[in-house]
């Protein structure tokens, strides 16, 4: 299951980016993540798994909280953007064209750190 | 007790990852060396593919695999039987290669072989439809293959997969006969998930779509080492 290597790479970047503020001087409280809907994540399994891998480290009180991104393509004729569905193979609605360009839901992102100095 | 501060970082979860399959791709740049990553669920023929096709593309260009799987060497042992060099790349309960297990892969095949005197590595990534598409290896193309025994709706089912792809091989395609399958309907499945991937009809069995597949491979070859 991909969570759990989306959880090992979260860690270590949290760890990299707590290095350069001093790790034992401060308390992650959140951990803002921008997850698309384009993606193999599944945000619940990504929080069950976090969750249960941070139990008892420097990361246990922290939370997840994901915003995610919704799917959004361009049509390549008109340019207008438009929500592909899966239903209608993700033509674009005004022209009826293929899906060539995606603007948003591919993103696996670290948005923001929350924390407060102890 | 401290007020909480916001830090704005907007990294990618995987950048280490990422970070590392640029440097793969570095290394494979450095050796003049085209990288194919080949992806399919497990059974759709990656391994019978890479076994048919090596066999003629091994006689004009040095040619190498690194061969993933979970828990067996199998592949790589079957592989082997070609006399190029190959290296088993065992994931443990990784259901995909990452970065960092190429990266290995890589060290433990230059002890076999200099890869300055190699042309092609193909890397057979552990079958799974899902997760590989995610993880950047440093290949310069990804091949993601779908068997006619899978449906025609996979590419709407896995659509990251599909969407990923540069090449679409459709396999199998000799048992179209004695199946109800559509391949207009896989077609426009495909094209609907991705418009601009290169799609191949093969068949290990009667070597169908062999002559375009090893053309595809040697164009993306002579195109990459101009």
């Amino acid at each position: 299951m991909h969570e759990v290597d989306m959880t090992k790479c979260l860690i270590l970047s949290m760890e990299e980016w707590a290095d350069k503020k001093n790790k034992e001087k401060i308390v992650v409280e959140k951990i803002n993540l921008q997850i698309g809907e384009f993606t193999c994540v599944e945000p619940i399994s990504l929080i069950n798994t976090f969750n249960a891998a941070v139990l008892g480290s420097w990361l246990d009180s922290s939370e997840i909280n994901i915003e995610t991104i919704p799917f959004e393509g361009k049509c390549s004729k008109c340019r207008k953007s438009y929500f592909p569905k899966k239903e209608n193979g993700y033509k674009s609605p005004c022209c009826n064209l293929n899906l060539e360009e995606i603007i948003s839901g591919r993103e696996l992102k670290i948005a923001s750190i929350d924390f407060r100095e102890k | 007790m401290h007020l909480p501060i916001s830090d704005k970082i907007e990294l990618n979860i995987l950048h280490q990852n990422s970070h590392q399959a640029e440097k793969n791709k570095v290394k494979f740049n450095n050796h003049n060396l085209l990288c194919l990553n080949i992806m399919s669920s497990p059974g759709a023929g990656k391994t019978r593919l890479l076994e048919i096709t090596l066999e003629d593309l091994s006689k004009k260009f040095q040619s190498a695999v690194l061969e993933g799987d979970m828990t067996t060497n199998l592949d790589a042992i079957r592989l082997e039987k070609l006399n190029i060099p190959v290296v088993p790349i065992t994931t443990g309960r990784a259901c995909h290669l990452d970065a960092n297990m190429v990266n290995g892969g890589l060290k433990l095949l230059e002890k076999k072989i200099n890869p300055d005197l190699l042309d092609i590595l193909l890397v057979e990534n552990v079958g799974n439809l899902v997760c590989p598409a995610e993880f950047e290896i440093g290949e310069h193309f990804k091949v993601a293959l779908l068997s006619i025994t899978e449906g025609e709706d996979k590419p709407l089912k896995y659509p990251i997969m599909f969407r990923e792809a540069d090449l679409i091989l459709i396999t199998k395609v000799d048992l179209l006969p004695y199946l109800n399958f559509d391949i207009n309907e896989l077609r426009s499945n495909i094209i609907s998930t991705n418009p601009k991937a290169d799609v191949i009809e093969v068949s290990s069995i009667t070597k169908t779509g062999f002559d375009l597949w090893q053309k595809w491979i040697s164009n993306k070859i002579l195109k990459f080492k101009k």
